[in-house]
């Protein structure tokens, strides 16, 4: 990120960097490769046998400024309107042109104007209505109260002026200290007209301010449009650009496979919307409230919450200003229970029954809950260690080509792992998508798909950590590639049944879900 | 400079020029009325860029003046302007203690009391007026 000169104040001399096409190091335009070699090369794209590919490309930070210029050359074309201006009223409207025609040709301009809060290009520079204080020949900035040739002051187009020197102050601390880039409005009270890059471009003189402008006018711009994405790596400063939303995987030059539409790491099966819930399951701390509505009991009388430390079911609440005497089991007083607790007559009534039944039902939704937690768990930490097996096979390989092996003879290790790790990957994420199932006739053939490829990756994972030696190396190496092609197959399949439930609409689910 | 405002005055401290020993009359008509209210008014580094830091130091009934002595201002927060000066920021002060806005609360149960019970909320106010703003 560290030149972005071609910015839209200084657009004419932006054309030596065409946008698509001739990128130097020919890695920008990033098409998932979808080649018929087909069925054996999964490669992270599993739909592509049956649908068409998904066009994308990576933008550098370079080519994203470049393509916002030519988002804004492009809508010119049809407004007729300053740059800077354009680029307001499709920040406005989040860079939707659509949207911005729309309104510009068929509704009221001088609302829409105001609702972007630009003063309407046809009917400025009247300057006369512009107000100066004016002292012998002197004009007085309000801001630093001092008295400064005219020229030394200047406005947006709403008229109020202000010495360069405040107005670089103003907006050095806009930028830097609160991180402001395209809401910047005048500097004077109750003005909302927003500054545009022009004046940015040209009052500003400080690299770094300009720069972090630069930035945070590039960003504003990624955020808004609907069509891009930022690489979710924290140190990568690329963005991907699709010609359609749609929940598909995005494979960043820095390698991060992620997901279009959240963001997230690709997560096929589930979808975003469940994905979300999980996440925010796994990390509030509902299940704390969980557990304790299955370990506990309140207190029938103040509701202080207790846990039973004994065997006794006559309980006294120990918080002193309550000190009740109750039985554990129904809730009810002590007292009836007398000195026999078989003779518990209570137990049988509706509510203490109602009482038990919510206690099941909350203890059996966290067993549940505690099941795919566990086996999603399980494999995220799986994942993690295939990293660790990634350098011992790369020792192995290097192994092996030393005992008259050739390179591309070992290859199918590397290859071997990476299956693994999809798999793993999958199966993680099919423990949410299950997790939210409704079962039906479909969700038991899920399930009988997950069954099947998760043995499968279970025995691959095993014949790759331990049982490669030089001696049964030919051997094991069939064993492995027929291994990892049934895992790969298996996969395939239980992805595309999925996604054939998602079509035809087929699932059914355990939460309610916002339509999207 | 501007004519002094009615009501309102704000003396530099010896010390420190940044720092404002501020006097606020509570104004006519409102439950503050007979009232002396003493604030602080601090300029930070980057004022007139960022707005100056204002605290009542007296104890005042009022929804958007917590116990603190914190307001509860547009232009002191997001709204602010470096085209405005100390002197507007005052009497925008001075206004609010003619108009509480309970809707827009610092004091939640100051406010509460505003919009429950109108009258008996502004009885405390010159009660608090009474005890506190009047004694110096």
């Amino acid at each position: 990120m560290d030149s972005d000169d071609d910015f839209v104040a200084s657009e004419d001399d932006s054309g030596n960097e065409s946008n698509t096409g001739e990128d130097e190091d020919g890695l920008n335009v990033a098409l998932i490769d979808s080649e018929p070699t087909g069925s054996s090369h999964v490669d992270g794209n599993d739909r592509m046998e049956i649908e068409e590919e998904f066009p994308y490309e990576i933008l550098t930070t370079e080519q994203i400024v470049q393509h916002m210029i030519d988002c804004i050359k492009e809508v010119n074309t049809v407004v007729q309107l300053p740059p800077t201006i354009t680029r307001i009223l499709l920040n406005h409207f989040k860079w939707d042109k659509e949207k911005l025609y729309e309104r510009y040709y068929d509704g009221d301009r001088k609302m829409l104007f105001s609702e972007a809060h630009i003063i309407d290009p046809s009917e400025t520079t009247s300057q006369k209505e512009i107000k100066k204080y004016l002292h012998n020949g002197m004009e007085n900035c309000v801001i630093c109260c001092r008295d400064l040739p005219t020229s030394m002051l200047t406005s947006l187009a709403c008229g109020h002026r202000f010495c360069r020197d405040c107005w670089v102050n103003y907006l050095t601390t806009k930028i830097m200290e609160e991180g402001m880039g395209n809401k910047i409005s005048c500097a004077a009270h109750g003005c909302d007209i927003l500054v545009d890059d022009q004046t940015v471009m040209t009052l500003i003189t400080e690299p770094k301010v300009k720069l972090k402008y630069q930035h945070l006018i590039t960003n504003s711009f990624v955020e808004c449009n609907r069509l891009l994405r930022w690489c979710p790596k924290p140190e990568c400063s690329h963005a991907v650009k699709v010609q359609y939303v749609d929940f598909q995987p995005i494979k960043c030059d820095c390698g991060t496979v992620f997901c279009f539409l959240c963001g997230e790491n690709w997560h096929q099966p589930v979808k975003c919307d469940l994905l979300k819930k999980w996440r925010k399951k796994c990390d509030d701390d509902s299940e704390t409230s969980n557990w304790i509505a299955a370990n506990t009991k309140e207190c029938p009388r103040c509701n202080v919450t207790i846990e039973k430390d004994g065997g006794c079911n006559h309980m006294v609440c120990k918080n002193q200003n309550c000190k009740t005497d109750f039985c554990w089991v129904c809730l009810g007083p002590w007292e009836p229970h007398g000195s026999s607790w078989y003779s518990c007559n209570r137990y049988d009534e509706d509510e203490a029954k109602a009482a038990r039944d919510a206690q099941e039902k909350s203890r059996a939704a966290l067993q549940r809950y505690l099941f795919y937690c566990n086996r999603y768990m399980n494999h995220m930490q799986s994942l993690k260690f295939e990293n660790k097996l990634y350098a011992s096979i790369k020792e192995k390989m290097e192994e092996m080509q030393q005992h008259n092996m050739s390179w591309i003879e070992v290859q199918f290790l590397k290859k071997a792992v990476d299956v693994l790790c999809q798999c793993r990957q999958t199966l993680m994420y099919t423990y949410v998508f299950a997790y939210y199932l409704l079962k039906t006739n479909q969700s038991i053939i899920f399930e009988d798909n997950q069954r099947d490829l998760e043995s499968a990756t279970e025995k691959l994972s095993e014949y790759l950590e331990r049982d490669i030696t030089q001696d049964n190396i030919v051997d094991i190496k069939q064993r492995v590639q027929d291994k990892y092609r049934y895992c790969e197959s298996r996969r395939r399949v239980l992805l595309q049944h999925v996604q054939e439930g998602y079509d035809k609409d087929l699932w059914e689910y355990t939460v309610k879900l916002d339509k999207v | 400079m501007a004519e002094p405002v009615p009501g309102i005055s704000a003396i530099p401290d010896e010390s420190n020029a940044r720092y404002f020993h501020v006097v606020v009359a509570g104004p006519e008509g409102s439950p503050f009325e007979g009232g002396v209210f003493k604030l602080e008014l601090f300029l930070p580094e980057e004022y007139p860029m960022s707005a100056p830091k204002v605290r009542f130091m007296t104890k005042i009934y009022h929804p958007n003046i917590d116990k603190l002595g914190r307001i509860c201002l547009d232009i002191l927060k997001d709204k602010w302007s470096p085209a405005l000066q100390i002197r507007t920021v005052l009497l925008s002060i001075q206004a609010l203690l003619s108009a509480p806005n309970p809707d827009d609360p610092l004091a939640n149960d100051v406010a509460e009391q505003w919009k429950i019970n109108e009258g008996e909320a502004i009885k405390t106010a010159r009660e608090w007026t009474r005890l506190y703003a009047m004694s110096g």
